[in-house]
């Protein structure tokens, strides 16, 4: 038995001098609390949609001011005005905008005619939860819009809202797809990026190639491309097959496909820069392995990868705004579900990108050439 | 001609604790240079900084011309550096550790080939070349790393401790080998050990570092020679009388005595006539002489005369790559 008692001592000495180990374990359990306890069920705001009034009549503008009511009080979305049916739309199918309110030419006229006028809600319903919230919203609306002021003194039809779904039924399985492909990119970047880096430092490997006429910028855009690439892999992987698990329609459309590659591309490349520019300065293995749950939490769940960003509380947003899985997850939305062109995902592409260009300079600064 | 390293009041702290100490010192092109000291004297330290690893305190040096610290990465390219740690990739093959280093050094494409092959067969490794590191056994990892320091033609070759953990065979196949290397390359070599013998048998010239400082600084015989007898004499004893030491010390030819009553150690111009000397007053005094050992002078001596103290003591003391660890961890 004190042999078992020697393992036990060992251990337990081994865990007291690791101060980070410790503080990791205990982070995560809160972390997970308060991070999930926040990510899902939350109450989604802050949604956009395009108002197109093609009446300008005054039951026109009273639409407006219920929607601008509803905008300055539950804030569920802001109505923003546009001219053009057309454009409108296309800010829908490029993410812009969660949906159009069509108000009709001739709502004005069957409203006073009292001959049941319509209007019409055009969503992207490729989120469940932002089309459920926008469609309630909008039916409470037109339930104030057709309380009468007084008793009326016949019977007229009311005002209906018509909502017109943009894509085909989106199951949940294919809502949590694009996460999980940026999933598989960050677990690959985890064993594959700047933790080879803290490995080879441990073992005394770095040695090896520091001597060599090596530059810092070299050095580390090699270890990034390489654990990009190893995550680009990763990614493709998941996306062929969760493709056909989720049941993705068309997925092998080569436009599609080839979009999807600049994106993982992209992704692995801004995934990677980050997981280096953590560990740069990192000497002890365990601390990775630590920090990697809590970091896991901090950026898949914050992304809208399991529910809309729109239902977070401030600083879970502003964590959002920051974490480079919202632009991926994004991109990917946008490609999986709605099957987008760039024009959908150019800003995210451009986030991604920039965040690479900072965290590898940043990295570059703070690498230590000596040891 | 212009020295191979040119060492400069050379100085190391990490923290309160001075590693290398105002150290200044040459090594001539084509020589094997031993820098000789226990663990935690600063050898390693030395090397890293002379290697471009660690940047000096104060002081500076230049290896084949090239200032260290102006122009580390000009230095990089004329060494080739073989770390106390073995650092090949185990999961790679002895060939693709090779070829990734003569990538690094930027050796061109159409030389890098022959030059590999070339290299294995003079560390004799050709019939392993495609075998992961993994499977080979201590030393010929160690032969991988020496291959592995030459792969882009350097001019100065640093060894740190090669020969640490490796059986007397295979100390001797690394030594033969790295004095062969050193003609057919035109090297010059600097290495650090802790093993006297091997420092003795290979080396052009010795520095004897001690805390951080250098003791002393000549060819192996030189060094011997500077030192009080040309034998030394180890014996111990039962019953020693108080003054026994003094009697020891006014037998014939005796130059130097240290050690205590009981064990004592005896430099000496004439071994032979000391220890029969040594014997007749033993039994005189009813001294029971427990054993007896008499031997040419090593460069162990050197290092007691010079340091004070026996190596095996200095061996148990922290090192200074110890010592930096302990106080980056305490940053």
């Amino acid at each position: 038995m004190h042999r078992t008692w020697a393992i036990i001592e060992r251990e337990l000495r081994r865990f007291r001098r690791s101060p980070t180990l410790i503080a990791m374990s205990l982070i995560m359990p809160i972390v997970q609390l308060v991070v999930l306890g926040y990510a899902f069920g939350g109450q989604v705001k802050h949604l956009k949609v395009g108002l197109v009034d093609q009446d300008h009549g005054v039951p026109a503008v009273r639409l407006h001011e219920l929607s601008n009511a509803v905008a300055a009080n539950a804030n569920t979305f802001t109505p923003l005005m546009y001219n053009d049916l057309g454009t409108a739309l296309g800010d829908l199918r490029n993410g812009h905008l969660n949906g159009v309110l069509a108000i009709p030419p001739d709502f004005s006229r069957r409203e006073l005619a009292g001959d049941a006028p319509r209007v019409a809600l055009i969503e992207d319903n490729t989120d469940n939860f932002v089309s459920a919230s926008l469609v309630g919203a909008y039916t409470g609306l037109m339930a104030a819009y057709n309380q009468p002021a007084a008793a009326p003194q016949r019977v007229a039809q009311q005002a209906t809202l018509d909502v017109v779904e943009m894509y085909p039924y989106v199951p949940y399985i294919q809502y949590l797809l694009p996460g999980s492909i940026v999933m598989s990119i960050f677990m690959m970047v985890m064993i594959g990026g700047g933790i080879i880096f803290v490995d080879d430092k441990a073992r005394g490997l770095h040695e090896g190639y520091l001597v060599t006429p090596i530059t810092r910028f070299e050095l580390i855009l090699g270890f990034n491309l390489s654990g990009a690439i190893k995550a680009v892999l990763a990614g493709l992987v998941l996306m062929t097959i969760g493709s056909l698990i989720a049941g993705v329609p068309n997925p092998f459309d080569p436009l599609r496909l080839m979009r999807l590659l600049v994106v993982i591309v992209v992704t692995a490349f801004a995934l990677v820069s980050m997981m280096f520019l953590l560990m740069v300065r990192v000497n002890d293995p365990l601390v990775p392995r630590a920090t990697f749950g809590v970091l896991n939490t901090f950026l898949y769940f914050p992304s809208g990868a399991v529910y809309p960003t729109q239902a977070f509380p401030g600083w879970m947003r502003a964590i959002s705004k920051i974490d480079p899985f919202t632009y991926a997850v994004h991109a990917f939305k946008c490609l999986v579900l709605k099957n987008t062109g760039f024009g959908a995902i150019g800003y995210d592409l451009l986030y991604l990108t920039l965040f690479s260009v900072i965290a590898m300079t940043l990295a570059v600064q703070l690498f230590r050439r000596t040891l | 001609m212009k020295p191979a390293i040119d060492v400069r009041g050379i100085v190391k702290k990490f923290g309160d604790f001075t590693a290398v100490d105002d150290i200044s010192f040459s090594v001539q092109q084509g020589e094997i240079f031993g820098l000789l000291g226990p663990n935690g004297a600063g050898k390693s330290t030395l090397i890293r900084m002379l290697t471009t690893l660690l940047p000096p305190t104060a002081g500076t040096a230049e290896v084949d011309g090239i200032d260290v610290i102006k122009d580390p990465n000009g230095v990089r390219k004329v060494i080739g550096v073989i770390p106390q740690a073995l650092t090949s990739d185990l999961e790679l093959s002895v060939y693709e550790n090779l070829l990734i280093f003569a990538k690094l050094y930027g050796v061109p494409r159409e030389k890098r080939d022959s030059l590999i092959a070339g290299l294995l067969e003079q560390v004799e490794l050709t019939k392993w070349a495609n075998e992961q590191v993994k499977k080979l056994s201590g030393g010929m990892r160690r032969r991988v790393e020496i291959a592995r320091g030459l792969v882009h033609h350097p001019r100065v070759l640093f060894l740190d401790e090669p020969t640490t953990g490796l059986d007397p065979v295979s100390r001797a196949a690394v030594w033969e080998m790295v004095r062969k290397l050193k003609e057919q390359h035109e090297l010059t070599v600097l290495l650090t050990t802790h093993y006297m013998d091997e420092a003795d048998n290979w080396c052009d010239r010795i520095a004897i570092v001690d805390h951080g400082h250098l003791m002393a600084l000549d060819s192996p015989i030189r060094l011997k020679a500077s030192i009080p007898g040309t034998n030394t004499i180890e014996a111990s004893f039962e019953d020693a009388p108080a003054d026994w030491h003094q009697q020891l010390e006014s037998l014939a030819g005796v130059e130097r005595v240290t050690g205590d009553a009981n064990v004592a150690r005896i430099a000496t111009d004439n071994g032979p006539e000391t220890t029969t000397a040594l014997m007749m007053t033993a039994a005189e005094a009813g001294v029971r002489v427990l054993s007896l050992a008499v031997q040419s002078t090593t460069l162990d001596d050197v290092f007691v005369h010079y340091t004070g103290r026996q190596l095996r003591d200095a061996l148990q003391e922290p090192s200074a790559a110890d010592r930096s660890v302990m106080v980056n961890r305490g940053r």
